[in-house]
This record gives structure tokens, sequence and C-alpha cells, in this order.
């Protein structure tokens, strides 16, 4: 009776795992299976040519340029705010301090708050500002997005670091300033998989980029001009009638997909390089 | 009138039987370089530390015993003030470190510690080069050429007996080191702060026997320059190297002498009964 129980989660536990694996397969397979034939370097190189939305000439550089800026604006505007956050409530704060709680309990409704929500609010911040859908507008309200995110998984990493180290660096008489630095060298890997976590959050995102960042078939030269992303492009060419359009929204997927493997590859590869003395 | 009063209530305080712990030690050495007075440490509601007297003779080792959860690290905690980093910790009484009270207000934590070395119970190298762990003290306490730093480094690790046994890979992660190389790193890296008193928290019982030994050898060497507190629940290892003991049991010290009298003719009833293995 015992050993077949233990057959039978075995069981469920290996199907769970070929479910997830099928699934990206399949989602991944169908990307490259339509989108690599319509993927061309003019797409990868050129902006859009005359008439986009109808026709299929020129490429979707602008949508790429866009969605590469965004987030690496988001991503140094939410860890400027999230790594002091995450330090403060873990380092300063006594261990069951009703402040810290507070911030975890925001963090988590924060979290669980639909990115549609962030889009609008930024878009009623921007109006209320006077500033129209741009480059700026899409990196704060995408930063707003990822922010909970990135403080939250840091904070987890935070939290199961050992007691041992803080005691070491406090004894040898640091202040909590020279400790907090210490302590940050060992937090790499966890700050690389936190920013990792927010950029597949962020750079997919289409609904807080819809009304902030705007649309434009140019590559934004400052941040007060809109800026195009590869999301809504996707969205766009699906929309289109014309089945070769539709194709390329499938190629523009497929650059979506590698822009965030080339980013997850080279964080853990800078971050181990970085790390060598851990 | 007042003034009167004032003096039979530091007359009452101090009742002879509570100067007890004291007088053994005093009678040897005159020279303390730390006195503990009517110290109470509670955390939270519960009283941890009960009324401690103790003077520790400098450039000796002295090691603190006493069955688990008597008090013996907290005790320890207060010399180099780490309970200041948990608000739940409240202590009252005197800490007195070459005559200053290191409780008073105004005294800047950052000084008692560097004066404090801890060594700690598993040795917890810094995430950083072998170079880097020894330099870190010098470095943070302001000691930028790097010559002096480089001087020092060299110094401190041949101390320990660790420059031979790294010196290709002084640039490497301290993490790849044994863990009894470690805890010889860590005692370097407390080193080069240049403190004065030494505190080891169970410092070898994350190791094997070949370690503790060089450790303990480490220790018979140090007190000739600083003066060594260690927590120990082995009594052979108190006995080994120790000069001076002090028991506790419950928050409270029982008895505390140098390591001879200690052993072989224990005062009081508690003491005996711990020497002779009837709890632990």
């Amino acid at each position: 009776m015992k050993f077949l129980e233990e057959k039978i989660f075995k069981l469920i536990m290996i199907g769970a795992a070929v479910i997830i694996m099928a699934v990206l397969a399949y989602i991944i397979g169908t990307v490259f299976y339509k989108g690599l034939p319509s993927l061309t370097w003019e797409m990868i190189t050129r902006i859009p040519g005359g008439g986009f939305y109808l026709g299929k000439e020129g490429g979707v550089l602008n949508a790429t340029a866009g969605s590469v800026f965004i987030i690496t604006g988001a991503l140094v505007l939410s860890m400027l705010i999230s790594i002091p956050l995450v330090m403060y409530i873990n380092f300063y704060l006594p261990k069951r301090s009703f402040f810290s709680a507070i911030i975890r309990f925001s963090l988590d409704i924060l979290f669980g708050v639909p990115s549609i929500v962030y889009g609008a609010f930024g878009f009623a911040l921007m109006v209320y500002m006077g500033i129209r859908a741009s480059l700026l507008g899409g990196i704060i309200t995408v930063a707003m997005l990822i922010m909970p995110i990135m403080m939250r998984s840091l904070d987890e990493v935070t939290r199961l670091l050992p007691r041992d180290l803080p005691d070491a660096l406090l004894s040898l008489g640091s202040t909590k300033l020279e400790m907090t630095k210490v302590l940050l060298r060992k937090l790499m890997p966890g700050i690389m998989t936190a920013v990792l976590l927010a950029v597949g959050r962020g750079i997919g995102d289409a609904a807080t980029v819809l009304f902030t960042a705007g649309y434009t078939d140019n590559i934004p030269s400052s941040l007060g001009q809109p800026a195009a992303t590869l999301p809504l492009s996707i969205f766009f060419q699906l929309g289109s009638p014309v089945e070769e359009v539709q194709n390329r929204a499938y190629a523009s997927a497929v650059i979506l997909t590698i822009i965030i493997l080339i980013m997850s590859f080279s964080a853990r590869y800078f971050s181990s390089k970085f790390l060598k003395n851990k | 009138m007042i003034l009167a009063k004032q003096l039979l209530d530091t007359l009452s305080v101090n009742p002879v039987t509570e100067m007890d712990s004291l007088s053994p030690l005093r009678k040897v050495l005159n020279n303390d370089t730390i006195r503990i007075e009517n110290l109470d440490v509670y955390i939270e509601d519960q009283h941890i530390l009960k009324d401690i007297n103790v003077a520790i003779p400098e450039k000796s080792i002295t090691c603190i015993i006493g069955p688990s959860g008597c008090g013996k690290t907290t005790l320890l905690k207060t010399l180099n003030r780490m309970h200041d980093e948990t608000p739940e910790v409240r202590i009252n009484g005197k800490v007195y470190v070459d005559d200053l009270n290191i409780y008073d207000k105004g005294v800047n934590v950052i000084d008692i510690r560097k004066k404090m070395g801890l060594l700690a119970q598993r040795p917890c190298p810094l995430p950083m080069s072998i170079f880097d762990n020894v330099a870190y003290g010098p470095r943070i306490h302001g000691i930028r050429k790097r010559k002096a730093i480089n001087q020092t480094v060299i110094q401190y690790l041949q101390y320990v007996g660790l420059w031979d046994e790294v010196r290709g890979r002084v640039r490497s992660s301290a993490s790849r080191l044994s863990i009894g190389q470690q805890q010889r790193l860590c005692l370097a890296r407390g080193l080069a702060i240049e403190p004065e008193c030494i505190l080891g928290d169970e410092a070898t019982s994350a190791l094997d026997p070949l370690s503790t030994r060089i450790i303990e050898e480490l220790f018979l060497k140090l007190k000739h320059k600083y003066t060594v507190i260690l927590v120990t629940h082995t009594l052979r290892q108190a006995r080994r190297i120790a000069d001076f003991i002090v028991f506790m049991y419950l928050g409270k010290v029982v008895e505390s002498g140098p390591t001879e009298e200690f052993f072989n003719n224990p005062k009081k009833q508690l003491t005996r009964d711990y020497l002779s293995g009837s709890f632990s």
C-alpha cells in the first residue's frame, strides 16, 4: 500500500513537470515556427516603412529600441528604490517591527495589482502633471509595475541570509552602512534573480505602456518623446486582417523572446563573474 | 539626612556575599581589565542574567563555563555590546573596560567593538578573498595605505599560522578554505583590528580535534598580548587552557577563581556537582 502511494505521487510529480515543459515547448515552438519565416534582417534593423499597419515594409526596430529603453530605465529606477528599502527593513529595523510588517503587507497588495491599473494610474498621473505619452511616462509606469516584484523577491533572499554574517561584520566594528555594503555582495545572486523576474514581467507587459508610452514609428531620441514597445507592436500586428502582417507579429515575439534570453544569460554570466570571491 | 540614606543604600546594595565572587581573582591579580558590576540582562520579560559581579584579569585566559542556557553567550555579548542590535534586550548594571563603563551614555559602540575581537562559534568568512577578509577591519577603520595593509595582513596571517598554507592564493575566495583554516582566518581578521581582548564563543565546537588543538595553542599564545575570554561547554578544554574560571548556572555566577583552585578545591556544592557530572 505504501509502495503504491509512493508510486502514485511520483507519477503526479513527473506529470506536473511534463505538463509545464510541454506548455513552454508549445508556446516557444509556435512562436518560432510561425515567426522565424517572417523574421528577416530588415525586420530587426529597420523602423517601419510607409503604411505599416496595413503593409509589410520595414521592421520593428522602433519597438525593440523602445522596449529596451523602457525596461532599462524602469530597472534602474526601481533598483534605486527597492535596494535601499529592502536593506532598511532587513538590517536597520528590528526584526519584529510594525513598520516593516506594514511595508511587506503593502508590497503584497501592490504585487497583485493588475498591470492595466498601473497603466491607468500612470496615465492619470501624467494627465495631472501635464506630461504627454512618452518614454519617461512608460519608464515610470513600468517601474511601478516591477518594483513590488523586485522588492518582494529581494526581501525573501535577504531574510534567508544567515545571521552570523551581519554579526561578524558588526563585531569587527563596521557601521551599519559598511555592513550593508558587504552583505550586498553576498546578495548579488538574489539581486540578479530579482532583476530577471522584474525584466520578464516588465518587458512583456502591454497594458502599462498602452496609455503611458504611446506608439510611434520612430526611435525616441529623448525622454519626452513617445516610444513604441514590442508587446504593443505585436498587439497591433495581430489585429491586422492581412496574414503576412499577422505573421510579423510572431516574428516580433521571437525578437522579444530572444531579448529576454540574452538578458537572463548575461545576468547569470555577470553575476557569476562578479562573485568569484563569494 | 538624604546623604546618609544614600550612603546606607549603596552599602546595602553591595553586601559581602556579592563581592565574594570577585575576591578570589582579586587576590591573585589586581590588574583587571574588565569588571562587571551588578549586571542584569532581560530579554523581553525573561530575566537572563541575574546580578553578575565578576572581574576578569588582563593578559590571561578566562573561561566561562556552565550548562546550556545558563547565559554564558549572553554575558559574552554584553562585553562588546552586541545586544544593541536587538531592541528586546534590556541591560542594567555596569561593565568597565579599562575603567570606562561601556554602557555609559556617549560611549561609541564602534570603539568598544574595536577593542573586542570576537571569534564566533562557526567561522564566518566575509564574501571576499582571503586577503580582503583580513584587510577588511583595518580598511574600515581608516587605514588606506596599501603598504601598511599588506604588512598587517601578512603579519596576522603568519601569527595564526595560515600564511604558509595560503601564500599562493591569498586572492582566492575565503570560503574555499577548510573550516579549521576559516576559523584561524576569522581570528586573524579579528586581530587585525588590534583589539585588547579576544572573545571566543565556543570557538572550537564546530572544529575537528586537530583544528581545535591549533586554535587552543593560538589562545595560549595570544594571552601574552591579549585578555582572552572564552565561553566553552567542555570542561576539559577549560582545564587545559584557562587561567581563570567563571562558573555560571541559571543566569548567576556561582563561583569563579583560578583554574587549579576551581577544579581541585571548589567551594560551592553546586560546583562540585557540576564537576562530577551530576548535571550538565
